[in-house]
């Protein structure tokens, strides 16, 4: 099965090409330690997610480029094609000249509804280039105009097109100190209408990716390439094919949904956090050597105490004692709580990984056993030059603390009123800014009590 | 196909400034572009005009440069700069068609400017406003540069920006004004500027106000430092922020030019991410949009950095510090204000060249703890990108603040206005206008009283105790 990627505004379009690349990269790379035969099941069935291939030609990447300016979208057709290795359709991009202003307005009540027609053509088409259909994954940023407002009209319209899809929504969370200073008005109006038309929202946050690049990457003078192509790796470690079932022979054909059946068992909980071991500077991979036990052992500390990446992870933090009486009130504070899990092996070895630890009742809520709670996906094929990787998708309290700054930040502005004008001025009125407000904190308050 | 703007200069400031904009603009487009190829980033400002066959030949949209029209209106009701302009390297930059002028002036009279030549010059505006806006394919801005002290720049000056907001209501309005120094010699200066005011305070989307003093200082200052030979290397060509070097005019200039050339590059930086690529682009509506939290309050204090390169290449980070050190410096300010010392309810850097969101992030955490936010705005910052430093720079930064710092000039501006009203003095020469009453002054005043007033009721908020507005509360 096929996924269709919508690429909006400046940051969907920036990220949704570096993915691309890494993907690709990854297809051809030498470096995947399997037969032969692992290697053409792993590029067919990659194909068959990401790229339409022609007879003699590139692959072309099933993606929709969206965006309100002109400017990084015919830059973002020109890298790709330059490559040499894939490219876009050329025909599969719609865009405007006037931008959408940094306004959630603009983009959602205005360039929305008016481009909605176009826009769903491009989609559709793309749609009918799939055998068939595995659902949609857009991406874009919260903090702007166009990937936040227009990409959550968007999203609206993929839902009422294509009722049984799946959607995955893939959002880029602000730096804390502003890119823009009407972000958290656009992150808060953007999350609580996504949570209506998407089944999950999965959030890499610049602040964290940016540590990543500082403290990992050994990245000097970090830019946001730099940013958008870790992002993209850890996105290709979740996408790249995979077996979902122990013992399967064939790769899985439907990501997305295997996605949501593993870790959305509720419509209330939506926010999908990742995280990545080991991540390093491509260099520094030849002598370094990874084994099993000390991965899993991280990535599930990491998992407790919602640590960002292997380094600096607070190794105090323990799960709660089992045969407490009332589980919410014995949390030791910090513990990071889950809904479900998802970790994903790949390379070396991965068949005969130890995933006991993360089956243990006491990381999760009551309401599913751990068998249920808890999946893992393996390929022995290794992932862009990692001898061993291994990615947690993890629906838990990952998200609950920025999820209350920004509602929190955007709820002290809206106390004084400040550009709201900016908004009532393309019809998103005050009690619209109250629905969502009221629409987060009830998430927030559901995460709150797992 | 590109979002285009339309300047209109108005009076003898608004033309002398506009002249050395679009001297500037081609030097950077030239030093872009060197393949003489009509691109997006060219066509914001220009159009390209086949002229082989005579006259006002077709727009060309694609391909090789033919020739280059600056799009913009240039008005004035004296002929002196306009000719001198039309005679001078630029002329053919700009056609007949282009220009609005008159022989006698307004006597530094904003009644004249605007009541008078307004009336006598609205169809001719429109028609030539129409005719330039049908050859804009997506008009995003209108950029409007004027003086506000004397009577054409400030008076129809104002009309125009009046105008703009009923013909094309949707399109933003930006206007620079150069604000009269106290010591002005037009001794009706505050009456002309409190009169503009007014019509800044209800028409405009975005206001930057420039003080002579402030464009005095900063060119005083660039001399010595050459002078005194305090930098170790030379000073790089074309870097001076106030220099007109490598452009079309000649070398002989003019006591203003310097002055002038400061403007002209604020607007250039002001333009560059929409003009150029990025990897964080900011549009003009995107200014509007985060820098102006309650519609009156619109007036932006602008910094330029640096006032030159040194002639050395290689730039460490700390050089780079240093630009975003001084953007928040007095002496870089371009009006007399001091905005680590006042309340910031937005501020935005827009950054040119070879500077990364890392770079970005380091300075504002370093800078941050020294300045003061609003309480609704703690993390107030908009920030941009462009990879296309300036001529003659490796890079640059342009930071616009939305702070009351801006209230002692308004308070000023009032106090000079107030001398001359109570005793009425030179009155008669405005009310003798058809159009003009008493009225017009009271309101101005008025106008200006309130957003003073705003001001302060932000100001008041500035040491007060921090109490966040409690959170909805959710039934669990």
């Amino acid at each position: 099965m096929s996924i269709v990627t919508v690429q909006l505004g400046q940051c969907g379009n920036q990220i949704g090409h570096e993915l691309f690349g890494v993907v690709c990269r990854d297809v051809h790379g030498t470096q995947g330690l399997c037969s032969k035969k692992e290697n053409e099941s792993y590029h067919d069935a990659c194909n068959e997610r990401f790229f339409c291939q022609e007879e003699s030609e590139v692959p072309v990447a099933r993606a929709v480029l969206v965006d309100m300016e002109p400017k990084v979208i015919s830059q973002t057709l020109s890298v790709a094609a330059r490559s040499g290795s894939w490219k876009y359709d050329d025909r599969s991009h719609f865009c405007q000249k006037q931008g959408s202003g940094n306004n959630w307005a603009n983009g959602y009540s205005v360039h929305g509804p008016r481009h909605k027609e176009a826009i769903m053509n491009l989609v559709q088409k793309e749609a009918e280039k799939c055998d068939r259909l595995g659902g949609f994954f857009t991406i874009m940023s919260m903090a702007g105009g166009t990937g936040s407002g227009l990409g959550a009209f968007v999203t609206q319209c993929l839902r009422d097109a294509f009722p049984t899809s799946f959607i995955l929504n893939h959002i880029i969370w602000p730096y804390g100190t502003g890119e823009v200073i009407v972000q958290n008005y656009n992150s808060v109006l953007t999350l609580s209408h996504l949570y209506q038309s998407s089944d999950a929202l999965l959030v890499h946050e610049n602040d964290v990716i940016h540590k990543i690049c500082a403290q990992l990457m050994n990245i000097k003078q970090i830019s946001f390439r730099d940013v958008n192509q870790v992002i993209a790796h850890q996105l290709g470690s979740v996408f790249q094919p995979t077996y979902t079932a122990e013992g399967g022979s064939d790769y899985s054909r439907n990501p997305l949904g295997d996605l949501m059946e593993t870790l959305v068992p509720h419509p209330e909980f939506k926010m999908l956090g990742l995280r990545n071991i080991p991540q390093m500077p491509e260099n520094f991979l030849a002598y370094s050597t990874f084994s099993w036990p000390g991965l899993i052992k991280h990535l599930r500390q990491m998992l407790i105490a919602n640590a960002k990446m292997e380094e600096g992870i607070d190794w105090q933090v323990r799960p709660p004692q089992p045969g407490s009486s009332s589980r919410s009130t014995n949390k030791p504070p910090h513990f990071n709580t889950s809904i479900a899990n998802l970790v994903i092996l790949r390379g070396k070895d991965t068949h005969s990984v130890d995933l006991g630890s993360f089956r243990d009742p006491s990381l999760y809520t009551s309401w599913l056993t751990p068998q249920d709670a808890f999946n893992a996906w393996r390929t022995p094929r290794a992932f862009n030059k990692y001898e061993k990787s291994a990615a947690l998708v993890s629906n838990s309290q990952f998200l609950l603390k920025p999820l209350d700054s920004v509602v929190g930040k955007a709820w002290n502005m809206f106390a004084s009123k400040a550009y709201v004008h900016q908004y009532t001025k393309f019809g998103i009125e005050e009690e619209d800014f109250l629905d969502s407000f009221t629409a987060l904190e009830q998430v927030i308050s559901s995460y709150t009590i797992l | 196909l590109t979002r285009v703007y339309l300047l209109f200069a108005v009076g003898q400031c608004g033309n002398q400034v506009g002249c050395r904009f679009w001297d500037l603009a081609l030097r950077e487009h030239a030093a872009v572009n060197k393949k003489g190829i009509y691109d997006e980033a060219l066509s914001s400002f220009f159009r390209n005009v086949d002229t082989r066959s005579g006259g006002d030949g077709a727009d060309i949209y694609k391909g090789k440069i033919c020739s280059l029209k600056a799009r913009a209106l240039l008005i004035d009701m004296e002929e002196g700069v306009v000719n001198e302009i039309l005679q001078g390297p630029l002329r053919d930059v700009f056609d007949s068609k282009q220009l609005i002028t008159d022989v006698s002036g307004s006597g530094n009279n904003w009644a004249v400017g605007h009541k008078v030549y307004g009336c006598q010059y609205r169809e001719s505006i429109v028609e030539k406003l129409r005719k330039a806006a049908e050859h804009c394919d997506c008009l995003q801005c209108f950029f409007i540069i004027h003086s506000m002290g004397g009577g054409t720049g400030s008076g129809l000056g104002t009309f125009v920006l009046s105008l703009l907001e009923d013909e094309f209501p949707e399109v933003y309005r930006f206007v620079t004004s150069v604000y009269p120094s106290g010591e002005d010699d037009v001794i009706t200066s505050p009456y002309n500027s409190v009169l503009a005011m007014k019509e800044l305070n209800e028409h405009a989307d975005c206001v930057l106000p420039i003080e002579n003093e402030s464009l005095f200082d900063i060119v005083n200052k660039i001399q010595q430092m050459i002078n005194s030979g305090k930098l170790g290397s030379t000073v790089k060509p074309k870097s001076l922020v106030t220099s007109s070097a490598g452009g079309a005019k000649a070398v002989q200039e003019k006591p203003f030019d310097a002055m002038n050339n400061i403007i002209a590059n604020l607007l250039l930086n002001l333009t560059s991410s929409a003009r150029f690529e990025g990897s964080l682009n900011m549009d003009l509506n995107e200014i509007s949009m985060n820098l102006v939290p309650f519609p009156r309050l619109h007036y932006l204090v602008s910094s330029l950095t640096p006032l030159y390169t040194l002639a050395d290449v290689n730039v460490p980070p700390r050089r780079l510090d240093q630009m975003f050190s001084d953007a928040f410096s007095r002496d870089h300010q371009l009006i007399q204000a001091d905005p680590k010392h006042s309340l910031y309810l937005a501020c935005a850097l827009l950054v040119r060249g070879n500077v990364q969101v890392s770079d970005l992030r380091r300075n504002i955490e370093r800078l941050k703890p020294s300045l003061h936010f609003i309480s609704w705005n703690q993390e107030g910052w908009k920030t941009s990108l462009c990879s296309v430093p300036p001529v003659g720079h490796s890079h640059s930064l342009l930071a616009l603040a939305n702070n009351t710092c801006v209230k002692p000039t308004f308070m000023e501006l009032k106090d000079r206005f107030m001398k001359l009203y109570k005793k009425k003095a030179h009155l008669h020469h405005y009310l003798h206008i058809e159009g003009m009453e008493q009225s017009c002054f009271s309101e101005a005043i008025a106008s200006l009283s309130d957003l003073i007033e705003e001001y302060n009721e932000l100001d008041a908020t500035k040491d007060g105790p921090r109490t966040d507005p409690p959170r909805l509360k959710i039934a669990v």
